[in-house]
């Protein structure tokens, strides 16, 4: 047996919210399927299954609202007998953030509440998140009277709805992008003319709905790029750097109704430009619909902002923690431009890195901008 | 009128109303008892219905038994409870099992008095607390009076009733004065009583540390902490929904007991309450109880060892 958990799909999410399950108890779920829906103060996540078996049994319904780490199914394995009296293996679901030890101390919290029986009653019937109050008693215990003025906070203040929630999220991860990484910002202008001219010839023999557009390129040549510096595609946790053996190339993607979101194009450097095409039309839908995967948003190694189509030339991004670089795209202008000694106009790009000096210098994250460059003046081999 | 004199009221009463009342025990006849009850009652219902005793609990228990059985109403008392411990087999494989055993056939309408309880620099073997241990036993009632309306009210009832009663009364309520109704008759024994509303905190005790809960009350009600005290009466058959009553009402609990803590009735009382009001309660079932020694003959050393009023105050405070 195994239990599957509330995943953390994102390093400010304490609790989840199940909206639905995907299969009937009794069904066979295979790994990578999903497995339930759970909302979080970001969007609607998808929640695949690390695990192959057959669903034993869900110990919560949709609508309840958990902490991160407790159990809301069990699992079993292949070739396991049904008995009750197995001790589960404790498993995480498919995401697997590495614990942040800064919030280790809170979770800790969160799953032994110290809380009075008859706070914890009342807390049920008001409809109060205890873990959300403060304990007055004995030893930081949550009494009935803690209880009491939570609930009478509560109907003074109304919850913070989803874009404020997500606002929150955004300002507590950039303010400690801002706090704890010491960024270093690096910019240069590349030529797009090879590369533009090249996706105008390769989408010709191509159906409208199949085109490539030249971001595609852009995600394509910076996973290659990765692989020569790899020290970019990592995450800084408990005071040291973590390589990460896939490149899964987050992409910004704003909300039409404010915040943005930035899922994952996973394996960014293994897939052709067709299949990443496909993919980032996909996510992004999905995205903006409020349906991301929860591997999406977990398992970006490096996020990629572009801002072209917003009409600004340049952008210094803030890293997403605990990720240690983010690549910034302005839009394609046409420039005046030297090429052998000859002047034409051309178009540009300016491709900016902002790393992280813990774990990478300027002359590493210079190389990655000349090998970007180098990339993308070689279209047909991405 | 004193706690003393509302026992010796009772009994006089029994004695004039009914023949088949009779009064035995240790000195209680020239000399009026070893706490003065039954000074006088020699001199009005003579040697046969007032009578000395060899000193032998276990023999004159075991008359009582007898008697009842028999046909009278034997009062029985036993100069202090610590004494009593000789007269345990009578009690607990005679009189406490002689109705199941003969499938209902006998009763024994017993009733047994005795002095327990500490705060007399009596010291070691006369400061016990025992009736936690009594009101162990199926078969038997244990009353604990701590009012002179009780102590009256309660020798009636046990009089009244066909099976074995004990009477535990705390030696230092003998010369406390009271209110008191002599027309009141027999107490009702089945119901413990709420001496003080309050909604903050129930102290739950019996006997000779009601009056420490009362001051300790009246202490906490000028912190505006509401304590309500429940006066048990009655150890077996316990009255739990008084309990859980006040319980429901104030979600705290202290049971003040002058006994040790360890494996006592104060421990049963709180195990009742978790099992019936767990989800009442806001803050851990909490004890005051004697120090784990034998009682100290040393007036200082005595009144650390039991429960006074600021350790119940200090208990409350604790946890609030």
């Amino acid at each position: 047996m195994a239990n599957f958990v509330m995943p953390k799909l994102g390093a400010d999410m304490n609790m989840g919210r199940l909206l639905s399950w995907s299969k009937n108890i009794g069904d066979r779920i295979e790994r990578g399927e999903i497995i339930a829906e759970v909302h979080t103060d970001k969007a609607d996540i998808e929640i695949e299954s690390f695990i192959s078996g057959v669903i034993e049994k869900y110990l919560i319904e949709p609508g309840e609202e958990v902490p991160i780490g407790t159990v809301i199914a069990i699992i079993r394995k292949d070739g396991e007998v049904t008995t009750t009296n197995e001790t589960p293996v404790e498993i995480a679901a498919a995401p697997t953030v590495a614990p942040d030890l800064s919030k280790r101390e809170t979770m800790t919290e969160t799953v032994r509440l110290h809380i009075s029986p008859v706070a914890k009653k009342l807390a049920a019937e008001l409809g109060i998140d205890p873990t959300q109050v403060k304990g007055t008693g004995p030893g930081g215990r949550i009494t009935r009277e803690d209880i009491e003025n939570a609930a009478k906070t509560k109907t003074e203040k109304p919850a913070p709805d989803r874009q404020t929630g997500m606002r929150q999220i955004i300002a507590a991860a950039m303010a400690r992008a801002k706090r704890e990484i010491p960024h270093y910002y690096l910019r240069t202008t590349i030529d797009l003319k090879r590369a533009l001219d090249w996706l105008a010839q390769e989408n010709e023999k191509r159906s409208v709905a199949d085109r490539l557009l030249y971001g595609v390129l852009l995600i394509k040549a910076v996973a290659m790029a990765l692989r020569e510096v790899p020290e970019l595609n990592a995450t800084w946790e408990n005071e040291q750097v973590n390589p990460k053996p896939s490149i899964n190339v987050g992409i910004a993607i704003s909300l039409r109704q404010g915040g943005l979101i930035a899922p994952a194009l996973l394996d960014a450097d293994k897939k052709s430009l067709d299949e990443l095409m496909q993919k980032f039309r996909d996510m992004v839908q999905r995205a903006r619909a409020g349906r991301s995967r929860s591997s999406e948003l977990s398992d970006a190694t490096i996020t990629i902002t572009n801002l072209g189509e917003q009409g600004v030339e340049e952008v210094f991004g803030i890293i997403y923690p605990p990720q240690v670089a983010l690549v910034g795209f302005g839009k394609i202008v046409e420039r005046p431009w030297a090429v052998n000694g000859m002047l034409g106009v051309r178009p540009i790009i300016t491709a900016t890195l902002s790393a992280d000096h813990r774990v990478s210098d300027g002359h590493r994250g210079g190389l990655f901008l000349s090998a970007l460059d180098r990339l993308l003046q070689e279209p047909e081999n991405l | 009128m004193t706690y003393r004199e509302a026992i010796r009221a009772a009994m006089r009463n029994a004695l004039q109303h009914d023949p088949r009342v009779f009064l035995m025990g240790e000195d209680v006849d020239q000399y009026g008892g070893a706490f003065a009850v039954s000074r006088g009652l020699r001199e009005e219902f003579g040697a046969e219905r007032v009578r000395d005793t060899p000193l032998s609990e276990s023999a004159f228990v075991g008359a009582g038994i007898g008697a009842a059985l028999g046909g009278m109403r034997p009062i029985v008392e036993v100069m202090t409870v610590n004494f009593s411990l000789l007269a345990l087999d009578q009690i607990v494989n005679n009189a406490a099992t002689l109705r199941h055993m003969s499938g209902g056939q006998f009763s024994i309408p017993l009733v047994v008095r005795m002095a327990t309880g500490g705060g007399r620099q009596l010291a070691a073997q006369h400061s016990h607390s025992w009736e936690g241990w009594y009101a162990h036993v199926p078969g038997i009632k244990v009353l604990t009076p701590a009012t002179v309306q009780d102590a009256y009210g309660m020798v009636l009832a046990a009089l009244a009733d066909p099976d074995p009663v004990f009477i535990f009364e705390h030696a230092t309520l003998y010369p406390m004065e009271g209110e008191f109704d002599d027309s009141s008759g027999a107490a009702d024994i089945s119901k413990a009583v709420i001496r003080r509303v309050g909604g903050d905190v129930s102290l739950i005790t019996y006997g000779g540390s009601l009056g420490k809960c009362l001051q300790a009350a009246e202490a906490l009600a000028k912190e505006d902490i509401a304590a309500e005290v429940i006066d048990l009466r009655i150890l077996r058959p316990l009255d739990i929904q008084t309990i859980l009553a006040s319980i429901r009402k104030t979600h705290r609990a202290v049971i003040v007991d002058e006994a040790w803590r360890t494996g006592s009735f104060a421990a049963e009382i709180s195990a009742q309450i978790m099992e019936q009001a767990f989800d009442e309660l806001d803050a851990p079932v909490a004890r005051v109880c004697s120090a784990e020694v034998p009682m100290p003959y040393a007036k200082h050393l005595e009144d650390a060892a039991l429960p006074q009023v600021a350790a119940i105050v200090n208990t409350v405070q604790g946890m609030m």
